[in-house]
């Protein structure tokens, strides 16, 4: 069996690149499945009138945790399954509801090969609706140096994320 | 006040309420994840990429909090799980009723995989000294939960900034509370 060519090597990465848009219509069912799968139980993300007499806000809004997995589904999308999240941080800033259009957007801060010859893309990540950021992800990944690394074989001495 | 802050700080660097995934870790919820954010990435579909990829299927990293949400009900569950209870200590002893996290960054090192048994520890790592920002006076504090597997290797590390505070106007009264 060939192996599995990666979709994006490092060497094909620069800084200032920008990676595809990804638009998504947000529905109550979006939120609705985003908390489930996130075991986050909390009304507000599944009890529209709770949202709107208890928090003051308009509708259910998508939690924290699976805005971090659209994050990743987004980041990943661009490197392909070879590609491996070593860091990520989150700033939450407002709130996304159905009705809402959010769309990602990205781009790369910073290309360092590490000094285990690990080759790590720095980004940053917008999640945004009618041109409003709504939270933010600043992402450290690392693509294969060539076609025989893979980073998800980096162990102990040889990950440093 | 003095006798609290240093009675908190001699916490930092302490592992405290370490805990054990109440099951192991579920494919089908790496599904359900997946389809809630139509991921595609066919580490998570496809075991034959999985086998070659990541020596065999895992779960997508920034599920590492989940494991640790437990499900809406148990057989025989009375305690309601408290997640990030050491936050919640802080704003109590200091006397700060009201707190922001201000950032949230998680590291990933050993991959999660379906079967894992997963455990948690919350360990405070700086609390700082009194700050004035625009939401009151307060402390800024850093908390970290560890996440090991059951060969216990870390498999991530989630960091917390919080901020605890008085608003402004109590915070102007200047009664230590």
């Amino acid at each position: 069996m060939s192996p599995l060519a990666p979709v994006l090597v490092f060497g094909a990465v620069a800084e200032g690149d920008l990676l595809p848009e990804l638009r998504y219509d947000v529905t109550a069912t979006t939120v609705v499945l985003g908390a489930l799968a996130t075991r986050d139980w909390r009304p507000m993300h599944h009890d529209k009138d709770f949202a709107v007499v208890r928090n003051g806000t308009r509708d259910i809004f998508l939690n924290t945790p699976n805005q971090a997995a659209w994050f990743e589904r987004y980041i990943t999308d661009w490197t392909g399954p070879h590609g491996r999240l070593g860091r990520v941080t989150f700033r939450m800033r407002d709130s996304v509801f159905p009705g809402d259009t959010m769309v990602l957007d990205g781009a790369v801060s910073e290309v360092i090969l590490d000094d285990t010859g690990c080759g790590w893309v720095g980004l940053d990540v917008t999640l945004a609706v009618d041109g409003d950021v709504k939270s933010t992800c600043a992402a450290r990944v690392a693509l294969p140096v060539d076609h025989t690394d893979n980073p998800w074989h980096r162990r102990h001495d040889r990950w440093k994320p | 006040m003095s006798a609290v802050i240093d009675e908190v700080r001699s916490l930092v660097g302490v592992a405290q309420y370490e805990e054990t995934g109440e099951f192991p870790v579920e494919r089908s919820y790496v599904w359900t994840m997946c389809a809630s954010v139509e991921n595609g990435n066919p580490l998570f579909w496809d075991d034959a990429v999985a086998t070659e990829v990541t020596d065999g299927p895992i779960a997508p990293p920034t599920m590492l909090s989940v494991w640790f949400r437990p499900h809406h009900w148990a057989p025989g569950r009375s305690e309601q799980h408290l997640p990030l209870k050491v936050h919640f200590d802080l704003k109590e002893r200091l006397g700060l009723p009201e707190a922001v996290m201000t950032d949230n960054t998680i590291v990933f090192f050993e991959p999660v995989r379906p079967g894992d048994v997963l455990t948690t520890r919350q360990i405070l790592r700086s609390v700082s000294d009194e700050k004035t920002t625009k939401l009151g006076t307060g402390r800024f504090w850093v908390i970290d939960v560890e996440y090991t597997n059951q060969d216990g290797e870390t498999v991530g590390v989630e960091s917390y900034t919080g901020f605890g505070y008085r608003r402004g106007a109590d915070a102007a009264s200047g009664s230590p509370s």
